[in-house]
């Protein structure tokens, strides 16, 4: 089990979408990143894979639903369940 | 079980829709189509043409190519998600104009994975299909401009996809000693939970939520063909080419990544044809094909993801 805090979690996913994005994560956690256009479609794969290796976790198929992934608020409450 | 693929065909209607042509329709650029999708250009076929009328046609160039004449069918498979009606579906009219009257003629209306998956079942079934009639013509044909033009214009959705048919032939035994890909191994696969993320019914428009197809196909496509290579000890350097589902170029060049093999083993006409659905795969492999006379060396790897979704790989190896 990973011990962390939210704060942390929610930072560590910020920087994840920075990184990906190569610009600033919007400012209100719960924007959306597609609909900002700061992500695009071939980006979410790559979203994905950086979080699992960041986090040292498996998403399994079934839970690629891109809703999840829509914002940091969302990834943050989706992963923070999985590290539950 | 021993299944052998003896050659491939295919058409596409004659009339090239450029990216400046929907751009001009669609409020955007060129470039902007180019950049999402890799499509330069795309064929439209004209309002008279029918999904039958292009499998035929890929159908005859398959018969052709391959040296063999319609009357040694045993079964014809017909992918397709474009039809104009319900029932029947093209197969019926498609192997009537290939003068069949009593082989079976069986629709896969599945849209994109449609031809990997009669591809599959083609492998299963080609024996017993031998022992009662002949060989199977594998066929995925499309005219998905008519889903495209059925309602205003999506950006999202007309820029991708294109019109035109694709063919392989199967039989249970090799036809000469000229050589021919014998099908090793299939992987299919369905998830139906993702069933409304891309779908069209007839008289509606298309659907597709972009984000989720491409996640999914990034992932699952890899997935797939790695599943067969690893099942017969094959690793993905020593595959001469892979012949997609032509999706989006973008794709195509994720999934050669994810393989860790260079863009080059990914064979590409996206860029000229769009996405054709479940006819890509095989106009990919009859082009890919008429540059090779004879099989080898090294095996092929076909492979698709569609709506279902349905996705899934094929491995073949020169005999």
């Amino acid at each position: 089990m990973v011990n962390m805090s939210d704060a942390t979690r929610r930072a560590r996913l910020r920087a994840l979408v920075e990184k990906v994005a190569g610009k600033p994560a919007p400012a209100d956690d719960d924007e959306s990143l597609f609909e900002s256009g700061l992500l695009d479609s071939f980006a979410l794969p790559d979203l994905v894979g950086a979080i699992e290796e960041d986090f040292g976790v498996k998403i399994p198929d079934a839970d690629l639903n891109p809703r999840k992934f829509d914002s940091v608020a969302r990834m943050d409450e989706y992963i923070g369940a999985r590290l539950a | 079980m021993s299944a052998y693929l003896h050659g491939f065909g295919a058409h596409v209607p004659p009339r090239v829709v450029t990216n400046a042509e929907l751009a001009a329709r669609l409020d955007r650029t060129p470039e902007w189509i180019e950049g999402a999708s890799g499509i330069r250009e795309r064929r439209w076929a004209d309002a008279e043409t029918s999904v039958a009328d292009l499998a035929v046609a890929a159908a005859e160039d398959c018969l052709a190519r391959a040296g063999v004449n319609a009357s040694a069918l045993g079964m014809v498979m017909v992918a397709s998600g474009s039809g104009s009606r319900g029932f029947p579906g093209p197969a019926a009219e498609v192997a009537a104009r290939l003068g069949l009257s009593t082989a079976p003629a069986i629709d896969v209306p599945m849209a994109s994975a449609g031809s990997l998956f009669g591809l599959a079942l083609a492998m299963r079934l080609a024996d017993s299909v031998q022992a009662s009639g002949g060989d199977i013509l594998v066929i995925g044909a499309e005219k998905m401009s008519a889903l495209i033009e059925a309602s205003p214009l999506d950006a999202n959705t007309a820029i991708l996809f294109g019109d035109g048919a694709g063919a392989a032939l199967v039989s249970a035994r090799p036809h000469s000693t000229a050589g021919a890909w014998r099908l090793v191994d299939a992987a299919i696969h369905t998830d139906g939970q993702f069933r409304e993320e891309l779908r069209w019914s007839p008289g509606g428009a298309l659907a597709m939520n972009g984000l989720s197809v491409i996640l999914q196909a990034s992932r699952k496509i890899p997935a797939a063909i790695s599943e067969v290579l690893a099942r017969q000890g094959v690793a993905a350097g020593e595959v001469a080419a892979f012949l997609l589902h032509q999706a989006n170029l973008n794709l195509l060049a994720r999934v050669a990544k994810t393989l860790g093999v260079g863009p080059e083993k990914v064979f590409t006409n996206v860029e000229r044809y769009g996405n054709t659905s479940s006819a890509s795969m095989l106009i990919a492999a009859a082009e890919w094909a008429a540059a090779r006379p004879a099989p080898g060396p090294g095996p092929i790897v076909f492979a698709a993801f569609g709506a279902g979704f349905h996705w899934g790989a094929v491995l073949a190896a020169p005999d």
